[in-house]
């Protein structure tokens, strides 16, 4: 028997914004339903309300004809809703049974007698596939195992209907297929999964009917058979989007950075980066290709100069840069976008201008003799609002009251508009709209055309292809090969993110050739 | 050489086991919140409130035992104060701690002026006698210094294996490190936090109190000012030295057990040296386990210290 969970005029306001505008949604049993949106569409705000875990101001949440009342998590979880957040939430200390049995009643409650719960786990384990083991610790797993008991965890609170918020942004290919194939199975089974994301390419691969929102508003359900891509799209955006990016052809210059032989070690005491070499040219966009934690964070800061190298040189043109300090390397010609805005990227509590003369406050036309001047900053920063086109009231507005697009998009202004040679971009488009990353994807080109050399750091396998000229592989630490324009595809790629080499892959190859 | 080994005496370790007894129990309620994620430096304060509270309990209704009522009672609306502030209003936390410290010492030094007036030799009240365990008590040698206690004193032992059961073998303690660690994972698996937060707070304010009351009516029979002198500090850094599990946190309060009973024996020994620098050695034995245990934090909670925001 089909059921239908729906929720009707669901209404959110925070302090400035309504979240959610009087949306009505329904989800029916055994489906693959798409949540489709921008950030900050309200996408993940719907989906917590549905949890319990935020409120909503209006609206209620029925299950077929009968209303139900959804509080908290606890009250989600007994109306059979399960949600794997977007980050974990997993404890790292405890092991994975402690993290799945966490919450749910046991059998001998209080006592923490485990036995029971163990076998139930293995039984859901063998049902859907999803193999972990139990008494490790969840700290030492990879994303793809922990996403593995986030499932797990949900599916042992009972859950029918399963929400999940952006689950393939940490994934490999591989584990992206896998993760469907598990999710399909179970659907048929006569299970639900709301399946909130941006990447279009997903959508239409698994999800049975596709809801679109914009603005905290919903703009129509539609069947994924029925869609057209480019449609959906614009249904997201609300204006015509071009999902591809025009690059022209151009001739690589000089070498601007030079690795050779870099190693780097990381506070355990671990190799972090282990033999990397490779350059990067003029007018080029070189990506490096990881699921995060493989030593993409290592490189930056070794190239950036912040962490010791054990091993080998860096290169900047003839200058060996390897053993400077972080300013000098900075002064030299190199610009970086890091990998957090917020944390690394922006003071939050400066203004826009505050934080766009850092790195170069001391310099004209910013500063003469030490004395800020004010009246040329704020020109200056003016423009470069009016350029970019920064959503903000004025030079003056705090970044912290800025949306994140806006927020990266004053990184990107400051990083470019500095003397570089280099830019160093890491995740440049994390966590971005697509308004937004169609803005800084057209600006790294950008700078391709100037002539500058570029290392884009990405896991989004999608913006790496669209924008790079040769693509590096990464896998702990170690380059497992390299990839130009004319030979990628997806699955040696994805393999190689997976620790095999480039050399073994083509070796297998011409195995199966023969 | 010979003195100092004639420190080590029946007495002395009689001592060291009695004097440890406030720093545990107390340090007992302070790991449960810890591991809750949140820190309580006010326990100082709250073992002064105990201690008075106490008193004021035996002098009112002539016995000790509704002295420690009363304490345990004012525990639990400490903890709840505390807890309104640091849990409730987001405040921050040691601050809140040191606020509490530095009103219990204020207040119970005026109370205790108002309600018995200045006096040359403090009021005594009724106390809680030794209660020898049958048996046990006559075995040779520790019969003596660890079965003729305080009935208060077997009471903090007892909450260590009592605290190591609920936090390593209870959902209960699973719940709550799970709070410590990762309050929001906690959230979305149906616990409420909060109300976790608020029962450990109460747990940490009636334990404080309750090892207040051991300090003026076990140890004495009388309350003085600031009679804690720094044991609610040494509780707070047994729970460091100790890596927040109960054992090794009663590990570290014998430790400072042994450090009040040799600076006590060795004023009793008359050796030249002055009062003060002996009153000090506890503490100055603390600073340096601090300095020595600030590096190692793999088991400090994750959360520690982090008020929670529930949306």
């Amino acid at each position: 028997m089909k059921r239908t969970l729906r929720m009707e005029q669901i209404t959110k306001r925070f302090p400035g914004v309504t979240a959610c505008n009087h949306i009505d949604i329904s989800f029916q049993t055994g489906e693959i339903h798409a949540l489709l949106g921008e950030n900050g569409a309200g996408k993940t705000t719907l989906m917590n309300i549905l949890y319990g875990l935020h409120h909503a101001d209006e609206g209620r949440i029925l299950m077929d004809d009968e209303v139900l009342t959804i509080d908290s998590p606890q009250q989600a979880i007994e109306c059979g809703i399960g949600m794997v957040h977007q980050h974990f939430m997993l404890v790292p200390k405890f092991s994975v049974l402690e993290n799945i049995v966490l919450g749910t009643p046991l059998d001998r409650e209080p006592f923490l007698n485990l036995e029971l719960a163990r076998k139930k786990i293995a039984l859901i384990a063998q049902e859907t596939g999803l193999h972990i083991s139990l008494d490790e610790k969840v700290a030492n797993l990879c994303v793809g195992d922990q996403q593995r008991v986030e499932i797990v965890k949900a599916l042992y609170k009972g859950a029918q209907i399963l929400i999940m918020d952006e689950p393939t942004s940490v994934l490999t290919p591989q584990e992206t297929d896998e993760l469907f194939r598990v999710l399909k199975r179970w659907t048929r089974e006569g299970n639900t999964v709301v399946f909130i994301t941006h990447k279009m390419r997903e959508v239409i691969e698994i999800c049975d009917r596709i809801s679109v929102l914009r603005d905290g508003k919903m703009m129509g359900t539609l069947l994924t058979s029925e869609v057209n891509p480019d449609y959906v799209a614009e249904m997201m955006v609300g204006r015509c989007i071009s999902l591809s990016m025009d690059r022209s052809e151009q001739a690589p210059g000089q070498c601007v950075l030079s690795l050779q032989h870099v190693s780097v070690e990381n506070q355990q005491g671990c190799r972090a980066l282990d033999d990397v070499s490779f350059d990067v040219k003029e007018g080029e966009i070189v990506g490096i290709a990881g699921v995060d934690g493989n030593g993409q964070f290592e490189l930056i800061e070794a190239i950036l100069g912040s962490c010791p190298i054990v091993q080998g040189e860096v290169f900047l043109g003839y200058e060996k840069i390897s053993g400077l300090k972080t300013q000098l390397i900075l002064k030299a010609g190199v610009s970086c976008i890091p990998f957090s805005r917020q944390k690394e990227g922006l003071a939050m509590e400066f203004s826009i201008q505050d934080n766009f003369i850092l790195k170069e406050q001391w310099h004209m036309p910013y500063a003469k003799k030490g004395l800020l001047q004010k009246k040329a900053i704020k020109e200056k920063v003016a423009q470069v609002i009016h350029k970019y086109n920064i959503k903000a009231i004025g030079p003056e507005t705090k970044v912290v009251n800025m949306s994140g697009g806006n927020q990266q998009k004053v990184v990107v202004a400051r990083e470019m508009d500095r003397n570089h040679r280099l830019l160093l971009a890491c995740h440049p488009t994390h966590g971005l709209d697509i308004g937004a990353i169609e803005f800084i994807h057209k600006s790294i080109l950008e700078e391709r055309s100037n002539q500058k050399a570029v290392l884009l750091i990405s896991t989004e396998l999608d913006e790496l292809f669209s924008l790079c000229d040769r693509i590096l592989v990464f896998y702990q630490g170690k380059v497992m090969g390299e990839v130009d324009k004319e030979h990628w595809e997806v699955r040696d790629i994805g393999l190689m993110m997976l620790g095999n080499r480039k050399e073994e892959l083509e070796r297998r190859g011409h195995d199966t050739n023969r | 050489m010979e003195n100092i080994l004639a420190v080590l005496t029946q007495e002395f370790f009689y001592a060291m086991i009695r004097m440890a007894s406030p720093i545990i129990l107390a340090a007992m309620g302070e790991v449960m919140l810890e591991r809750a994620g949140i820190f309580n430096l006010g326990l100082e304060g709250m073992m002064l409130f105990g201690a008075f509270f106490a008193v004021l309990g035996s002098f009112l209704f002539h016995s000790a035992w509704a002295g420690v009522a009363l304490a345990m009672m004012v525990g639990v609306l400490l903890g709840l104060l505390f807890g309104w502030a640091v849990i409730s209003i987001r405040a921050n936390q040691a601050v809140t701690g040191t606020a509490i410290n530095i009103l219990a010492l204020g207040m119970t030094s005026m109370l205790a002026r108002m309600i018995w007036g200045v006096m040359d030799v403090p009021l005594s009240v009724s106390s809680i006698d030794v209660f020898a365990i049958p048996l046990l008590h006559k075995m040779p040698l520790l019969g003596y210094v660890l079965f003729q206690h305080s009935p208060l004193v077997y009471l903090a032992y007892l909450s260590v294996p009592l605290a190591a059961f609920v936090l390593y073998r209870t959902s209960w303690g699973l719940k709550i490190r799970a709070i410590g660690e990762h309050p929001k994972a906690a959230e979305t698996m149906g616990i409420h936090v909060l109300r976790w937060k608020y029962a450990m707070a109460i747990i940490a304010g009636s334990c404080a109190t309750l090892a207040g009351s051991i300090l003026s009516l076990s140890f004495m029979n009388l309350f003085v000012d600031n009679i804690s002198a720094g044991r609610g500090f040494m509780a707070v850094v047994s729970v460091i030295l100790g890596q927040w599990n109960p054992w090794g946190i009663a590990m570290g309060g014998l430790i400072f057990g042994f450090g009040n009973a040799l600076q006590m024996r060795l004023q009793s020994f008359g050796i030249p040296i002055p009062t003060d620098l002996l009153l000090i050695f506890p503490i100055f034995l603390a600073l340096i386990v601090v300095l020595i245990s600030k590096g190692s934090s793999a088991a400090r909670p994750s959360a520690l210290a982090k008020p929670y925001y529930k949306e």
